[in-house]
């Protein structure tokens, strides 16, 4: 599929084999001691999954824009900004460049 | 014969099971949400349906990207909810009806639609959300159930106009069954929005009324649309709106609407409640 949508990634075959051990860590999450792991040693448990450079940047920077650059599946990314004790707020936030209160007041004005 | 009795189409966004364990139905942020589904309640409990099949998808709780079906039905006694990693409850678990799974397997296998076949399955917030606002208190399971899992993730997905043909073919499954069952057919995810990228944040009022208006009376219409074009018109994650699409097609007799809501936001995402009536007893008699 093309990706010709502004500013979006569509999570195609491409992306998806990019993002596979990324993706395949924020599974692992849906296990709370896995999610207790992670917290104990973040790098520990990056090289475990096997995280690429770019992925292992971008989870230490918390940058989600990067992080969806280098496979990520915002619904598997989601889980990992849990652990951070973000919402999906927060990351629309992140991603747009406004702040939290902005991207709030955005998605009630698009209700009007 | 199974009897189709209607349609739903819900929201299912993950913090409105928050919302739900906090008790937040009449907090000015969620009322206008939850007060839609008042005559969705009366309508149910006239009904009293005995089996939901609901359409959903799977985010990342049961399949991983390593193994992703097109459409998936679950085919067991009960099912399972566990946790999501992102905090919200885990629900009690669900009666499903496994006799009643491999007769829609069969016929739909039958009518060419290969289906994956899932004795375990785990049920995520697609799924538990909408049945806890359909049928509210977190021991309430008045109806068995039937998961089918579409894939709304990974593409290249099914196309609207697939779903559509598949919600056709799971209709004619459900009304081939020798049991005397009512059956709901639910679709859940949508509306518009977007939660990755530079567009995050993305709402389409405008283009999600045309597709309430279109489900009742002319789903061809939308299933005609393309995926991109649903994504561009609804969001990376509006495209949810093909469970939504599968639902209407399941619904083969004279369709009515019976009610509908749309408020945005929650969380990040416009929501929307569409119950349809399925008339084919009417249907049946007149033309007898």
């Amino acid at each position: 599929m093309k990706q010709d949508i502004q500013g979006t990634i569509m999570f195609d075959g491409a992306q998806a084999q990019k993002g596979l051990a990324l993706n395949k860590m924020c599974f692992s999450f849906n296990d709370a001691d896995n999610r207790a792991a992670f917290l104990r040693d973040e790098a520990a448990y990056c090289e475990k999954y096997g995280l690429t450079p770019a992925q292992r940047a971008a989870v230490a920077r918390r940058n989600v824009l990067d992080m969806i650059e280098a496979g990520g599946n915002v619904y598997y990314l989601a889980k990992l900004a849990g652990i951070f004790g973000l919402n999906v707020q927060d990351i629309g936030a992140q991603q747009t460049g406004m702040s939290v209160e902005a991207f709030k007041a955005k998605l009630l004005a698009a209700g009007r | 014969m199974a009897q189709i009795v209607g349609g739903v189409g819900t929201t299912h966004v993950p913090s409105i099971g928050n919302a739900i364990a906090k008790g937040l139905q009449h907090d000015p942020y969620w009322k206008p949400f939850f007060d839609g589904f008042s005559v969705a309640h009366d309508w149910l409990a006239q009904v009293k349906p005995d089996v939901a099949v609901v359409f959903y998808n799977d985010h990342g709780l049961n399949f991983f990207l390593d193994k992703i079906p097109t459409f998936a039905v679950g085919a067991a006694a009960e099912y399972r909810n566990s946790d999501e990693g992102w905090g919200i409850p885990v629900s009690r678990p669900f009666p499903g009806d496994a006799a009643f799974s491999w007769h829609i397997i069969e016929a739909l296998v039958a009518d060419e639609f290969d289906v994956t076949m899932c004795q375990e399955m785990l049920v995520d917030h697609a799924f538990t959300i909408p049945l806890a606002l359909l049928w509210p208190g977190a021991d309430n399971r008045p109806v068995r159930t039937i998961p089918i899992a579409v894939n709304t993730v990974q593409h290249p997905l099914p196309s609207p106009a697939r779903c559509y043909k598949f919600g056709q073919a799971v209709g004619r499954a459900i009304e081939s069954y020798q049991q005397g069952l009512k059956v709901l057919v639910v679709g859940t995810g949508g509306l518009s929005h977007q939660l990755d990228g530079k567009r995050a944040g993305f709402i389409n009022k405008e283009f999600d009324l045309w597709c309430l208006d279109r489900l009742v009376g002319d789903p061809a219409a939308l299933a005609r649309c393309s995926t991109r074009e649903i994504i561009e018109e609804a969001g990376t994650q509006g495209v949810e709106l093909l469970n939504w699409i599968a639902m209407r097609g399941a619904l083969t007799g004279r369709v009515t609407k019976r009610h509908s809501n749309y408020h945005v936001p929650i969380s990040n995402t416009a929501s929307g409640l569409l119950v349809l009536e399925n008339h084919v007893q009417a249907e049946l008699r007149k033309a007898g």
